[in-house]
């Protein structure tokens, strides 16, 4: 089932985001993890270009890291949020993986 | 002891726990203010998320050490100054950041506010004004 996309930085700080956004193909999956899940955040510069996205790609955030942060309240809709084992299932559930850094 | 007093400004630019920056920020500005030196904190760009409210990290079993910074006010740091313009750019206002206080001696130990919300143009008049700036 395509490819898995990780993004671990900031889309703020790094242009992480920016190239995945720009390679990923409609149907895979985007998977925010780390600082990376900044960008699963309502309310910012980078919310609509993920809007976007979401359009044709799945997208997900891994719950624990948006916790640690303190911004669970902020999470766009639309956005699923997962824990390891979901992370794990994602994995074996798509070809491959691209864990941009 | 009559040593010159410097005025020290720890500008924190980074998100907690993705990297070590805020942690060892956070520190270093604890072991400066030790000193008994003039210490301030600026929180800008991504280092606005270290004051977010609500942090849980047992998920990541990393050391929550956002409590640290209510403990900030005890050291003698009374002056956090977070940029407006940062705090835009994420959709945060100070509602999201914690509460941080500080006792003031002068005013039979009145609580105050230790956060004050900056402009960019008011941040360079900041700047151009201490002896030491410490990035992290």
């Amino acid at each position: 089932m395509g490819l898995l996309h990780t993004v671990n930085k900031s889309p703020f700080e790094k242009s992480t985001l920016d190239s995945c956004l720009r390679v990923a193909k409609d149907g895979s999956s985007i998977l925010f993890i780390e600082d990376g899940i900044y960008a699963a955040l309502d309310g910012t510069t980078y919310s609509d270009k993920v809007k976007e996205a979401m359009k044709s790609k799945k997208i997900y955030a891994l719950g624990p890291d948006v916790n640690a942060r303190g911004v669970q309240s902020k999470v766009m809709e639309g956005i699923e949020l997962i824990d390891y084992a979901g992370f794990v299932n994602l994995v074996t559930e798509h070809d491959s993986v691209q864990s941009w850094l | 002891m009559a040593e010159e007093v410097k005025k020290f400004l720890y500008v924190n630019r980074k998100a907690p726990y993705g990297t070590i920056y805020a942690w060892e920020s956070l520190e270093v500005v604890l072991i400066g203010a030790a000193f008994e030196q003039d210490v301030s904190l600026v929180f800008m760009d991504d280092g606005v998320y270290q004051l977010t409210k609500g942090q849980e990290t047992k998920g990541i079993q990393m050391k929550n050490f956002s409590p640290t910074y209510s403990a900030l006010g005890d050291y003698d740091v009374k002056t956090i100054y977070v940029e407006k313009e940062s705090l835009d750019a994420r959709g945060l206002t100070l509602d999201d950041l914690q509460h941080l206080i500080y006792e003031d001696e002068d005013e039979d130990y009145a609580e105050k506010d230790s956060i004050q919300l900056v402009t960019s143009a008011e941040l360079a008049d900041i700047m151009e004004q201490q002896d030491v700036v410490l990035s992290f």
